[in-house]
């Protein structure tokens, strides 16, 4: 049980990283990796957000929307048994973290001013990022359950975290050096990535089932 | 008419979603291993990101600024439902092949960027057309790299052989970092045609 856990968090840490692999919340991880104390704060948001919403989705999803779903309660009829109202998975779970954004939001700046204070402007944003939506929709694809649900959104958040502070630390250095004009920028951003990435893989022997 | 014309072409090289304004690369990079996941996601965005750019722009005037984030949102899942729901129907292969990167087009940038930065302030017909416009650039951006992936990847073009039989596939060029390489090489390419650098 505990093997299975710690394979699923570092599976989704490094193996399958949200970035490095699936490529999931690209646009947030390329604009914000030019300075490293942005890209934490971004990298602790996104593993605050991501660990609270698998859980919370997979109840959701398990409760309500699924097929079969609604077998617990105590309404009469055969209908019930076979309603299958996953379709609304999309906007529940976008409604799911549109609201505990706000809600991480309000509690940080209520109980811990200075971790609100350094996320800044990077908590609202999270809501439209792609690895956090991603996340859900990857824990309702493989089927897990509560506990894998929220060991995989903490790994895939730590995956993100290590990704992002890791490229940002590369293009601190990447200042002093002499790049091609047309390549500066954006165009380098990606190579240098592909080249994360392309190290990233080595972990992919990893196997933690014995 | 002359604006109408820059609506939609502006997006394609020199105002590019993906390669300028740095919007929805995430599923740019995902759905590009082969040509025919590449083709039917370019189609659904250019869908949802055309209406959804109509829709918001006939609301502009109802939605209250401070909720609209949220009405935003619910137009372009709604859409995105449908689209996901047509392709489970009609091309279910393709459909499991994409999976999670249907339901992503939600939160692809593209779409609420645009819906931000156009449709709030502009008439439904050139939203309209402002959405074409930007989800054809995505699409050309998709379908370059697409190619170069599955020919280098396979030696193969939506599924025909192009190069010769002798042709070991280069397995990089199907992993994730093949197509990190080749898209920032794309974007040297198209800064040193245009002229136009980025100064760090």
């Amino acid at each position: 049980m505990i093997v299975d856990l710690i394979n699923i968090a570092v599976q989704a840490m490094f193996i399958e990283n949200m970035i490095l692999a699936f490529f999931l919340g690209m646009c947030s991880f390329l604009a914000l990796s030019k300075k490293v104390e942005t890209a934490a704060g971004l990298g602790i948001a996104v593993v605050f957000v991501l660990t609270l919403t698998c859980p919370l989705n997979y109840l959701i999803h398990s409760t309500f929307l699924e097929k079969g779903a609604w077998l617990w309660t105590v309404l009469p009829g055969e209908s019930f048994k076979n309603l299958d109202l996953s379709f609304l998975n999309f906007i529940c779970f976008i409604a799911v973290i549109a609201t505990s954004v706000q809600f991480v939001e309000l509690v940080l700046d209520r109980f811990f001013p200075p971790l609100y204070n350094a996320l800044g402007i990077f908590l609202p944003l999270i809501t439209v990022n792609c690895s956090i939506l991603g996340g859900s929709l990857f824990m309702v694809e493989r089927e897990y359950n509560l506990a894998e649900s929220a060991v995989f959104g903490f790994g895939s958040g730590m995956g993100f975290f290590l990704a992002i502070v890791g490229l940002a630390a590369i293009r601190k250095k990447l200042r002093y050096s002499h790049i091609p004009n047309g390549l500066r920028g954006l165009g380098m951003t990606f190579i240098l990535t592909g080249l994360m990435a392309i190290g990233f893989m080595c972990f992919a022997g990893i196997s933690l089932t014995n | 008419m002359a604006k109408t014309k820059e609506i939609v072409f502006d997006p394609l090289s020199d105002n590019n979603p993906i390669t300028v304004q740095m919007l929805g690369i995430c599923s740019a990079l995902a759905v590009t291993v082969k040509m025919e996941t590449a083709a039917v996601m370019c189609v659904a965005v250019i869908v949802v990101i055309a209406f959804s750019n109509t829709l918001i722009s006939l609301l502009r005037k109802v939605i209250p600024s401070k909720i609209r984030m949220i009405v935003e949102m619910a137009v372009i899942a709604s859409l995105v439902i449908i689209v996901d729901q047509i392709l489970k129907a009609y091309m279910y292969d393709v459909s499991k092949q994409l999976s999670v990167f249907v339901g992503l087009i939600i939160t692809n940038c593209i779409v609420m960027g645009r819906a931000e930065a156009f449709a709030l302030q502009n008439p439904p017909l050139e939203s309209f057309l402002d959405g074409i416009g930007n989800g054809l650039g995505y699409s050309v951006v998709l379908l370059i790299v697409a190619s170069a992936r599955e020919i280098l990847g396979s030696g193969e073009w939506y599924g025909m052989q192009i190069l010769p039989g002798g042709y070991m596939g280069n397995g990089l060029a199907a992993l994730p970092p093949g197509a990190f390489i080749i898209i920032g090489l794309g974007i040297w390419v198209q800064r040193t045609i245009t002229g136009k650098f980025e100064t760090e």
